[in-house]
């Protein structure tokens, strides 16, 4: 039985492990990847102590720093459920079961999906979630961005410079996002906003040929593009939670409650970062909630008779 | 001449992934950045029918983005 199973390795998940670790808690991490999410960012220039390094650059260096301690890492591997069982928890993978006396849910966001007709079948043939990714493999030809934010943005900036033409639609009146983002989509000519404006469908035939986009909630337009580039934002990760007593409570939005020590309302069952009511999801601050986490944790468990 | 390819893009952090996890395992292949080789990258989307990175072309067969079972799975049979 272990001390905690952390359920992620974002970076709320390994600065739950170092402070774990640090606390001689035997700990299994359970993963995916590592890095989570941030791994996925592009620069990143917020990151207390580093003017400046890539996501891939920082989950190395998060990797690093969970790797010196010597605990249980179950890398690419999901956990598919987790169960309160009397006093302890039961953790579900693929490949077996294991048990716990804490577990620290800390899976993040992933993206949003649209749920438009043609989004599942044409996924990576011209629909993508990853501009940084897949970007450059539609240079010289059209593509629709969709969303309202900074990824939106960020994701039109990258393929302006080489896609022949950028529709960007978003459901808003005006696009929402940093100024100095917008001013730079807004003055080039090869970017054509539609505002009010919401994708229907996406069709074509081995790959994507054409989205159709209502606009103004009347006008009805078919662009002939060969990429979709979806950034509508994240959703949480959900593992499903058993407990007989009660239910795990979520907020509208899937997002795990938890308080000011990232306990859940199911008692030795904390979360952490993104995939909680956290009220920012940054990097640091998926840190910082990993820290409380474990934190809380330790004190739950040294207050529990052994 | 490596038997894996890996297609990747200059800024793609699953490519990355790909790429170390392939180095850990001490196996050969040859990097092919579809963001600069634009014939290399219509081949690719030809064979597999994919326009997505990265594709790791093994066994002759494609796997999509970084998917460690696959990879794993497959590298054994080179």
């Amino acid at each position: 039985m272990y001390d905690t199973i952390i359920i992620g390795a974002g970076p709320a998940d390994i600065t739950a492990t170092v402070y774990a670790a640090r606390k001689k808690m035997k700990t299994l991490v359970i993963t995916e990847n590592i890095g989570g999410q941030a791994a996925l960012s592009g620069d990143i220039e917020n990151y207390t102590g580093y003017q400046f390094i890539t996501g891939p650059e920082l989950a190395k260096k998060f990797e690093e720093h969970l790797k010196k301690f010597d605990i249980d890492v179950k890398e690419g591997t999901e956990a598919v459920s987790v169960e309160k069982i009397d006093d302890y928890f039961t953790v579900k993978t693929g490949e077996g079961t294991y048990e716990s006396e804490i577990v620290i849910l800390a899976t993040g966001r992933k993206p949003r999906m649209l749920n438009i007709p043609g989004e599942r079948k044409f996924k990576n043939r011209g629909v993508t979630y990853c501009a940084t990714c897949d970007g450059p493999l539609f240079a010289g030809r059209a593509v629709a961005v969709i969303g309202g934010g900074n990824s939106a943005l960020d994701a039109t900036i990258q393929l302006m410079a080489i896609a022949t033409k950028v529709y960007l639609i978003t459901r808003n009146k005006e696009m929402k996002g940093d100024t100095v983002m917008i001013e730079k989509v807004k003055r080039s000519n090869k970017v054509e906003i539609l505002r009010d404006a919401v994708t229907k469908e996406i069709s074509g035939d081995k790959f994507v040929k054409a989205i159709r986009v209502v606009v103004n909630k009347t006008e009805e337009k078919i662009l002939d593009v060969k990429g979709v580039f979806i950034e509508i934002g994240s959703v949480p990760v959900a593992i499903p939670v058993k407990n007989s007593e009660e239910k795990l409570k979520v907020t509208k939005y899937n997002e795990i409650i938890v308080n000011e020590h990232c306990e859940t309302n199911i008692s030795g069952l904390f979360a952490a970062g993104d995939v909680t009511n956290i009220p920012e999801n940054q990097i640091i601050t998926a840190a910082g909630h990993g820290c409380i986490a474990l934190l809380s944790a330790f004190k739950y468990i040294s207050k529990r008779p052994s | 001449m490596a038997k894996i390819k890996v297609y990747s893009t200059s800024m793609c952090p699953y490519c990355k992934m790909t790429k170390e996890f392939l180095k850990e395992k001490g196996v050969e292949f040859e990097d092919i950045d579809v963001s600069v080789d634009r014939e290399a990258a219509m081949k690719m989307i030809e064979k597999s029918g994919q326009m997505a990175v990265s594709q790791i072309e093994i066994n002759g067969k494609f796997i999509i983005g970084f998917d460690r079972e696959a990879l794993e799975r497959e590298i054994k049979n080179v």
